[in-house]
């Protein structure tokens, strides 16, 4: 929808689309120059914080699950972590590989639906990927096929793919057998060439020639990819431990939103997510992931976010490897959980969702009952980072006619998989020109 | 050619994504079901939006602010059938909590300046402020019930959806019963199947994910697990998450969140 008309003008689109959640966003333009920007997010508020006061930590996983539906695994391994750390209790390694397992199902599905479902259509003028499939069927067909090999696995390992049950504080209820996860041996090397071709697909799209300044914030963890743990680091040099992250991170409430916006201390904004994971970890990369990276073109690092999409898939291509990796090694944890004695203390879980870094702080009492919880999701750390990608996005792209512009805009936002569902714990467009 | 397919819209309300993410994971069938159905608005899935009326809307969700409140009476007078999936959109959803704490208290614990947040003191399910025509069940809904519940809609019957017990489902399965043999605390007697029972599968406790059976006994259940030793406050708990906005679970919850109580304040004048 559009206001005004040349270098004065107000462009709006009203119900931001393919991201998960409801959100707003505009854009004003003053004699041809973008004046102001603002990402609002309208998603009603749920108030997890508040409601598991009281709670027993043990119910931490299956309750902050439900914060997000598409990456449900995220907050239960956050949530996993968090509790274990203020109870001081180290799992075994095979209950860390199995997690990780969990985990790269989430990434699959995850990052399936975001680049053929939700992002390509952008790149071939399609408004959906339905219409992208009348034009391209055996393209999204592929894209489902990971999809579904991504819930395949959190199926076998979480014993759901939506809310997996199997997840609890300490490991899980049962440890799926040697035979239960060797069944996912074929569909995921069908998968690792899937995604290998994935890379190239969108490595072939047009992408708007913008670059970003960003301070990427992720985990770091030598000798592998980062998942479910790690030390936080960024591209100026922090490297901190979770704990350490989450005294520097502070919280603001603007009128305009229902995310609390995330900066560090000393009002740096950063962002997290894909990009930011491949600028400080690429050189973890196993060779298929590397070499695909390397014919797409990708650096060691990417600073276009109109490429996040290609990232994307070359983490797709990580993950298929890495599942396949941990299942030649699985050994199923015996017991399959540690038990977690409750102890008053604080702890920090901090772990990479699909959009990025995730953290979970409680407080809990002696019972084990959590006094105070802090959720720190990834679309409230990159929310201010959006916004000026949004105001650099806009400014690179004022020829456009309105309607363009406008659609220029939300892709500027889809770029990072925003995830309003979770950052209220977004969307639609308004450019403004005057 | 004009396109005859009958419209289908999906809304969100206060929710994970969850629920309607199901739809986008029935990847083998989602391509024959935009070939059966016209998807005429669903903005988690496209930038299109067609003008209503429509035939069919699945509405996610829980109503917790005075314009979604607004906008379900608008989505309902655009809409010939009308079906909530999940418990959010069915109970009210695990934020419906909020239903049992003091007023505002909430919005003070989360955010800063709650002034900034225009929300309701509830969570109310679309139940409460517009007719439905059907209610899926589950947090989250299973997938096979919402395609089968597509296909009904899709030629006019009523949909097969069971309105037993997971106990039932357990039997099914062959499944050892928790309960009966571990004294593990299970929801499994009162809760309505259609998650295929995953939970007793594993060795854990079923924690009613998909709301009361119909029919459901939660006070026989209750006695039950007292009678294991469980704590009333920790029975009260596992009655209220996801479907304590369900007066079958939040009554009870509510019920033994009183008798734990008591208990206390016996201890109190024995002492």
């Amino acid at each position: 929808m559009t206001h005004g008309s040349g270098a004065h003008r107000t462009v709006a689109v009203e119900g931001l689309s393919r991201v998960e959640g409801e959100g707003s966003l505009r854009v004003e333009v003053r004699d041809g120059v973008v004046h102001d920007v603002a990402l609002s997010i309208f998603e009603p508020p749920r108030f997890f914080e508040a409601l598991l006061e009281g709670r027993q930590a043990s119910e931490a996983p299956d309750i902050t699950a439900r914060i997000c539906g598409i990456c449900p695994v995220a907050y239960q391994m956050s949530a996993c972590a968090a509790v274990e750390d203020a109870c001081g209790v180290t799992v075994d390694q095979r209950i860390t590989a199995l997690r990780r397992l969990l985990y790269c199902g989430e990434w699959i599905q995850s990052h399936a639906l975001h680049i053929y479902l939700l992002h390509a259509p952008d790149f071939l003028g399609c408004a959906d990927a339905v219409e992208l499939a009348e034009r391209d069927r055996p393209s999204v067909e592929r894209g489902l096929a990971l999809k579904r090999t991504g819930n395949l696995i959190m199926e076998t390992v979480g014993g759901r793919a939506i809310h997996p049950v199997n997840v609890r504080v300490g490991g899980f209820y049962r440890a799926p057998t040697v035979a239960e996860v060797g069944v996912l041996v074929e569909p995921l090397r069908r998968a690792l060439d899937a995604a290998v071709a994935t890379v190239a697909w969108v490595g072939g799209f047009d992408f708007p020639d913008v670059e970003g300044d960003y301070r990427f914030v992720a985990l770091r963890s030598p000798g592998r990819y980062p998942i479910e743990s790690g030390r936080v680091a960024s591209s100026d040099g922090l490297d901190t431990s979770p704990a350490g992250f989450a005294d520097m991170v502070i919280e603001e409430h603007v009128a305009r939103s229902t995310a609390l916006h995330a900066r560090i201390e000393g009002r740096l904004d950063y962002l997290t997510g894909p990009l930011a994971r491949y600028a400080l970890n690429s050189s973890e990369l196993p060779d298929p992931a590397r070499q695909a990276a390397e014919d797409a073109g990708l650096g060691m690092i990417c600073t276009n976010p109109f490429r996040s999409i290609v990232v994307r898939a070359v983490e797709l291509v990580f993950a298929c490897h890495e599942a396949l990796r941990l299942i030649a090694a699985y050994e199923p944890p015996d017991p399959p959980a540690a038990f977690v004695p409750p102890r008053a203390d604080v702890g920090t879980g901090a772990t990479e969702a699909p959009r990025g870094l995730l953290f979970h702080r409680y407080e809990l009492d002696e019972n084990g009952l959590i006094r105070t919880a802090r959720i720190v999701p990834p679309t409230s750390q990159n929310q201010i980072t959006i916004e000026s990608d949004l105001r650099r996005v806009a400014q690179a792209s004022l020829e456009l006619p309105d309607d363009e512009l406008g659609w220029r805009c939300e892709q500027a936002v889809r770029n990072h998989d925003p995830c309003i569902s979770c950052a209220a714990h977004f969307l639609d467009v308004t450019v403004a020109r005057r | 050619m004009t396109d005859t397919r009958p419209t289908l819209a999906v809304w969100k309300f206060a929710s994970c994504d969850g629920c309607q993410l199901s739809l986008l994971d029935c990847e083998d069938e989602l391509l024959a079901i935009t070939g059966a159905v016209r998807i005429a608005h669903f903005t988690e899935m496209s930038r299109a939006h067609v003008e209503g009326p429509y035939d069919v809307s699945l509405v996610e969700g829980s109503i917790t602010t005075e314009a979604d409140a607004e906008r379900i009476r608008e989505v309902r007078r655009s809409s010939r059938r009308l079906i909530t999936i999940g418990a959010c959109a069915t109970a009210g959803g695990i934020q419906a909590l909020r239903n049992f704490a003091e007023d505002g208290a909430y919005a003070s614990t989360v955010y800063p300046h709650p002034e900034f947040v225009s929300s309701l003191d509830t969570s109310t399910p679309i139940s409460g402020h517009v007719a439905v025509d059907l209610e899926l069940q589950g947090c989250p809904i299973d997938r096979r019930q919402l395609l089968e519940v597509i296909a009904a809609e899709l030629v006019g019957r009523r949909p097969v959806i069971p309105g037993y017990t997971v106990c039932q489902q357990c039997k099914g399965r062959g499944t050892v019963c928790l309960l009966v043999s571990k004294g593990t605390a299970c929801l499994g007697p009162v809760t309505r199947a259609g998650c295929g029972a995953l939970c007793p599968s594993i060795g854990r406790g079923c924690y009613g994910c998909f709301g009361p059976s119909e029919g459901a006994n939660p006070e026989a259940l209750a006695g039950r697990l007292l009678s294991e030793g469980m704590a009333p406050v920790d029975a009260s708990r596992l009655f209220a998450t996801f479907y304590v906005g369900n007066p079958v679970f939040g009554n009870q919850a509510t019920a033994l969140a009183a008798a734990e109580t008591g208990l206390a304040e016996q201890e109190e004048q024995s002492t």
